[in-house]
């Protein structure tokens, strides 16, 4: 690793830089599609009929049928006292539904509009070698859940949406850029100089939920082709969790499967993109036998989680 | 699990196990805390911004409300918008003020059918059942009407005309001869859509909107109006009662020399 400048150097070799970058491409792709559909529909009523998405990521509606609305939004309305309507709650259905196919944090990495500006900062933090600063344990964001139920049911109203730079950020977008480049630029210089992955990867109320989701989603990593491994660890340095990549890829001779089970998993694709040898694809959870399976699939689960947590 | 519970490893991860538990118990109560607190502080909503028709008292639409915006989409008016951060009203929530534009009461209310989790009251079906604030006339010193003057506008453009805004004539005390006609607004017709305010012709707005609970006095529970009781009562509530005389001034216009008889109205 020595001669190299940056994870995934060996993939654009071997396979070109396109073919080293296509998940990449295909996340930012549809994270810019979606806020410019949020933004493009009414320019486009003519052509369509109707807006194709209309709201914003709390809660919208495509092509004004499908209503979708945030599970993480609603749960802290119920526990605010409110129990939504019949349509925020289907809405609310589809997106559990649509996330537990493809995966709970497939939401971060190709959905949520901080991802483009923490990305930018890990960006940085790697290209000029910064420190990783400040690490909370990765339970944390699993307590600031917690907290920000505790508070909504305490307080009887959405405490979190009152900061969560997550909406907040995708709301100025959607409707408006007025002082919410404050909220980026703050959680970009956090990420920065005070805690590499630190909002995404350890903080995140919103991505601890869908994390929770991630645990039973169908759609996962795997590290099918394990035994190609070369130990040129691009995939960890790429991995915006790279703890979850251990048990899969190292976890043979313990008898564990090839798929990263962790709900800290984003579905990124990114470990697909920088591995030179084709070790890791996307996959379901069910396809998790060992190739040396001494094991039944029950232990494996166990273990895994273990290594995971 | 299997192994005895006194063991010094066990006791010792249970040990750990304990504390961890206390420190995240403790940051879970601590953040709570402090965004509680910042929720209190911030969930307080300035007197010339009103909601959409349809939304419940403020601590309930702040629980209800999840800031999607759809109403603002579906106001076919540039009357809604989200506050942004920065702002005095709770970030992310639809407000609109009545001056810079008013709700102009559609009578299907789109917005209240756009909202997915029901902050817009569905059961909200008529549009002048709406209850987003109470006009006030706030400035008698500079309203055109106490002036003498005939302006009206601000029943004229009224949605709920000669109900929710009425002319009361008085007296022009200044002029001796001529009459006044006082905006007169009447709370149980006024939805507080803001167009009084929107279209008073003054500088600034002697006619406002303001939620229901800045605008509206309430007369004490033990109050009893003796006219109401008596006139729900068919009588006079004191059997008996020795009525006396009522005595007028001198020179007053009623006065038709003797003093009037004792019956009253």
């Amino acid at each position: 690793m020595s001669a190299k400048t940056y994870p995934g150097f060996d993939a654009v070799k071997a396979h070109g830089w396109l073919a080293a970058h296509k998940w990449l491409l295909v996340r930012r792709a549809v994270q810019l599609s979606i806020l410019a559909l949020f933004l493009a529909s009414p320019l486009l009523v003519p052509f369509t009929g109707e807006w194709i998405l209309k709201g914003s990521l709390t809660s919208s509606l495509i092509l004004g049928a499908v209503p979708l609305s945030d599970p993480f939004i609603l749960l802290q309305s119920l526990l605010a006292g409110h129990l939504a309507a019949g349509t925020a709650l289907i809405g609310a259905a589809i997106v559990l539904v649509f996330y537990a196919l493809v995966g709970g944090r497939a939401y971060c990495s190709f959905v949520c509009p901080m991802n483009i500006v923490t990305d930018a900062s890990l960006w940085l933090v790697r290209r000029f070698d910064l420190s990783k600063g400040w690490q909370p344990g990765r339970e944390t964001r699993l307590w600031i859940l917690a907290s920000v139920m505790v508070t909504a049911l305490i307080t009887g109203v959405m405490a979190w949406e009152l900061l969560n730079p997550v909406t907040i950020l995708h709301r100025g977008l959607v409707y408006g850029v007025g002082y919410v480049w404050t909220v980026a630029l703050a959680i970009f210089l956090y990420d920065l100089v005070v805690s590499r992955r630190g909002w995404c990867g350890h903080l995140c109320p919103m991505g601890a939920f869908y994390g929770l989701l991630g645990k039973v989603s169908l759609v996962r990593v795997s590290a099918a082709k394990r035994q190609a491994c070369n130990d040129c660890m691009d995939c960890y340095a790429i991995c915006p969790e790279p703890h979850v990549i251990t048990p899969a890829l190292r976890g043979a001779d313990g008898g564990v499967g090839p798929v990263i089970l962790s709900g800290d998993c984003t579905n990124c694709g990114r470990c697909i993109d920088v591995c030179s040898k084709d070790v890791f694809a996307f996959d379901v959870r069910f396809n998790n036998a060992s190739t040396d399976d001494k094991f039944n699939d029950k232990d494996k689960m166990i273990s895994t989680d273990r290594h995971a947590a | 699990m299997g192994e005895p519970s006194t063991s010094p490893a066990s006791a010792q991860s249970r040990r750990r196990f304990l504390a961890n538990m206390a420190r995240a118990a403790g940051g879970v109560g601590a953040l709570s805390l402090v965004v509680g607190l910042f929720a209190r502080q911030a969930q307080s909503l300035p007197a010339q911004a009103l909601r959409p028709p349809g939304a419940g008292p403020e601590a309930d639409f702040l629980a209800s409300c999840i800031r999607c915006g759809l109403c603002v989409r579906d106001c076919p008016y540039p009357t809604l918008s989200l506050a942004d951060i920065g702002q005095d009203v709770p970030v992310g929530t639809p407000y609109f003020v009545a001056r810079r534009a008013p709700c102009e009461m559609c009578d299907d209310i789109p917005c209240v059918k756009a909202c997915p989790t029901g902050a817009l009251d569905p059961n909200l079906t008529k549009i002048d059942d709406a209850d987003m604030g109470l006009a006030v006339l706030v400035d008698e010193e500079t309203c055109l009407n106490l002036l003498g003057l005939r302006c009206d506008v601000c029943y004229r453009v009224c949605p709920v005309i000669d109900e929710a805004i009425t002319l009361e004539r008085h007296h022009n005390e200044r002029t001796g001869k001529h009459a006044m006609f006082i905006p007169t607004v009447h709370s149980d017709k006024c939805t507080g859509c803001g167009k009084c305010e929107r279209s008073c012709v003054l500088e600034t707005a002697a006619i406002r909107v303001f939620p229901r609970p800045l605008a509206k006095g309430r007369i004490g529970e033990h109050y009893r109006l003796g006219w109401v009781e008596k006139e729900n009562k068919g009588q006079s509530l004191i059997e008996g009662i020795v009525d006396l005389p009522d005595r007028l001034p001198q020179n007053s216009p009623f006065n038709s020399g003797a003093t009037l008889g004792g019956k009253g109205k």
